[in-house]
């Protein structure tokens, strides 16, 4: 296009496009957000005076062999990241039909309160998770016919079950923090393979991100939840059937919460009503919305939302590892999600633009 | 025209009868149950929910929410702790907090009048940081004590005859319900709130400042939420950065309940108070009741927070079909 005899403004006008034209897909944002943490943790680690060093004890990138499992920053964010991914595949779909889903938090309490009791009862394994996810479905069913069926506004209809469904949870166990030995339910958060050096709960994530990319993109369901989101009415009007679509994304988030919260509960080996899955809608949403699914909906990335996961791990562990405590935490990460909400506005990426162009 | 309309009063009256019934199955049931003493102490022990709850009308009516409630009263609560724990008048220490408050409300207003962000999400964003912010003032929770604190538990009180009394936070919840009135009916600014909660386009059109009245909105949220949290932290005389969980469900719950309609445009402050009253009278009910588990109290809130959208949604579609032309389709857009 640009020849050499053309005139210096014009080239440079001529630039702009086509370097916005090579932008990485929205969906590997999180990747390299969390490539990047870990090369800042280990730029921290490598230069402060004193310290480990790049890979030696207490550094980020070390990984140690504790009980010949290995173990480390790396692996934490593998590890409890899985979580997130799960919560974040689940909760994409919402998102992408223009909903929300407060409600995953409680829904895992609630999970790991069913299958600690039963587990504690002398139910087997399969029996008391099939029951949690059980439950966890019915969650689903509820949010979603109060969205689907009722009209209620999404984050009205899921704050009810956010703030009720703990209460049940506290019902469930009797306001105990339930403890309990199951060798499955242990497995599923702590376990690790024999043929890969990497959590269990890493690879179930995967298989579910597998799993669902499989039955949305393969088939047209993932666009017919776009069509849902992008304008519901008219969606209904071509002969979609927009209400069982909204109310089957709700029964998936809250199955997928159901798994989260099978996996928080195996971790402690115990079932904490008042704890487990506590402030986690909003992890989930900033997966799903740093992951490149727009908040107003029409579009949506699972994969993305899955990279997202595994991003607020890494912040949550970066803070750790500087030594900023739990409660404090949710600081910066709420601050993290207002950051990536504003770029997702129009108004946002235009100052961002301008910011861009002045320096 | 507008009398076709379901004007918030109709829910109110709902609530209202509600209310009534409530009362009178309290009063069959058990003795001592609908007496002067007890309404002292429901006005007194909602006395901050109801505080918080005017501000969330105004802003529930402008189409808004905000989910940060629970979490501004607990930062009040902990700076007051803070301030009064470094030698501060507790009073001195209160109007900072209101201060702070404010600014919080009205920060969080420009990003969702600013950005056009859901207002949801940058609630719950305020929810987060906010209450991450009370541990980072204080990690634990930590008493009060100030002889002026003590003179206003136990003084500040007005006789209500029969041995019941009715609280200073009571009193203060009263005139704050007259004030939140005014505003939304008798001024410019109320009229713009009911507008912009409307249709935020046509409110526009008309030159009302959509931007101004939500960030104003979402400011005065912030205060009565702060002003709650005051009388909250007079009250327990402690700051624990912990407290009020989950208390942006029943404000919410008792705003609703009141007959504010949550996709705005609709509603009454004196209607929440109707909200704020049916929450503790069903607390006492369950009180009295005595062998029922606390969580029940959560449980029955969300219950009748649903039952009263399902009660709005109804009139709405009823209204929808009756109303004429424009004014009766305009109930139906905007999420």
């Amino acid at each position: 296009m640009t020849s050499p005899a053309s005139s210096t403004p014009l080239a440079v006008r001529d630039r702009s496009p086509t370097v916005s034209r090579r932008t990485i897909p929205p969906a590997l944002w999180p990747l390299f957000g969390t490539l990047a943490l870990i090369a800042l943790n280990a730029a921290l680690d490598a230069w402060s005076p004193g310290g480990p060093g790049l890979f030696g004890p207490g550094a980020f990138l070390h990984i140690a062999v504790v009980d010949g499992v290995p173990a480390g920053a790396l692996l934490d964010i593998l590890n409890y990241g899985a979580t997130f991914a799960i919560l974040g595949i689940g909760m994409a779909p919402v998102i992408g039909t223009r909903g929300v889903d407060l409600s995953v938090g409680s829904i895992m309490a609630l999970a790991g309160a069913v299958a600690a009791t039963l587990s504690v009862g002398g139910s087997a394994p399969a029996v008391s998770m099939a029951a949690a996810l059980g439950v966890a479905a019915l969650c689903g069913v509820w949010n979603g016919v109060l969205v689907a069926a009722a009209g209620i506004q999404p984050f009205v209809a899921t704050l009810v079950l956010m703030v009720a469904g703990r209460g049940i949870a506290q019902m469930v166990t009797q306001s105990q923090i339930i403890t309990f030995h199951d060798p499955v339910l242990e497995y599923l958060a702590l376990g690790r393979p024999a043929f890969l050096p990497v959590p269990f709960a890493f690879l179930l994530a995967i298989a579910l991100l597998v799993l669902t990319l499989v039955v949305v993109r393969r088939s047209a369901l993932g666009l017919l939840l776009e069509a849902v989101g992008g304008n519901p009415e008219a969606s209904r009007l071509a002969g979609v059937r927009t209400s069982l679509l909204v109310a089957g994304t709700y029964v998936f988030s809250a199955v997928t919460a159901g798994v989260a919260g099978l996996i928080a509960a195996g971790n402690i080996k115990a079932a904490d009503p008042f704890n487990a899955g506590r402030n986690l809608e909003l992890a989930a949403i900033f997966a799903v919305i740093v992951g490149g699914t727009p908040q107003q909906g029409g579009r949506m990335s699972i994969l993305g939302a899955a990279l997202g996961g595994f991003l607020m791990q890494a912040l949550i562990t970066t803070m750790y590892a500087r030594d900023i405590g739990a409660d404090v935490a949710p600081l910066p990460e709420a601050l993290a999600i207002l950051a990536v909400c504003i770029v997702g506005t129009e108004r946002g990426r235009s100052a961002l633009m301008r910011l861009w162009r002045r320096s | 025209m507008k009398r076709l309309l379901p004007r918030g009063d109709s829910v109110t009256w709902v609530a209202a009868l509600i209310l009534l019934a409530l009362v009178v199955l309290g009063a069959a049931r058990f003795d001592h149950f609908a007496s002067l003493a007890n309404l002292g102490n429901i006005l007194g022990d909602y006395g901050y929910i109801g505080i918080a709850a005017v501000g969330a009308t105004l802003v529930i009516v402008s189409g808004g929410i905000d989910l940060s409630v629970g979490s501004v009263v607990a930062f009040t609560a902990v700076a007051i702790g803070a301030l009064v724990g470094g030698g501060v008048h507790p009073l001195a220490a209160a109007a900072v907090a209101l201060a702070f408050g404010t600014s919080i409300g009205a920060a969080m207003g420009w990003f969702i009048a600013w950005f056009a962000l859901p207002p949801f999400i940058v609630t719950l964003v305020g929810m987060f940081a906010v209450r991450a912010a009370c541990f980072l003032v204080s990690g634990e929770s930590t008493a009060i004590a100030h002889p002026f604190l003590d003179s206003v538990a136990n003084g500040w009180e007005i006789p209500l005859g029969g041995g019941g009394v009715l609280p200073f936070r009571g009193v203060l919840l009263l005139l704050l319900v007259a004030a939140g009135t005014v505003v939304a009916r008798r001024t410019s600014f109320g009229r713009s709130l009911f507008a912009v909660g409307g249709n935020a386009r046509a409110a526009s059109m008309m030159g009302i400042s959509v931007q101004a009245t939500t960030i104003a909105a979402y400011a005065l949220a912030g205060l009565c939420s702060a002003l709650g949290g005051v009388v909250f932290t007079f009250y327990k005389r402690a700051g624990d950065p912990t407290a009020a969980q989950g208390l942006e469900l029943s404000v919410i719950a008792a705003v609703v309940i009141g007959g504010t309609r949550l996709s705005g445009g609709v509603g009454s402050v004196a209607g929440t108070l109707v909200g704020v009253l049916i929450l503790g009278v069903i607390r006492l009910l369950i009180d009295f009741q005595g062998d029922l588990n606390a969580a029940w109290t959560s449980i029955a809130i969300g219950g009748l927070l649903l039952a009263f959208v399902g009660i709005q949604q109804v009139i709405g579609a009823i209204a929808t079909r009756f109303a004429p032309g424009p004014e009766g389709a305009a109930q139906g857009i905007e999420r």
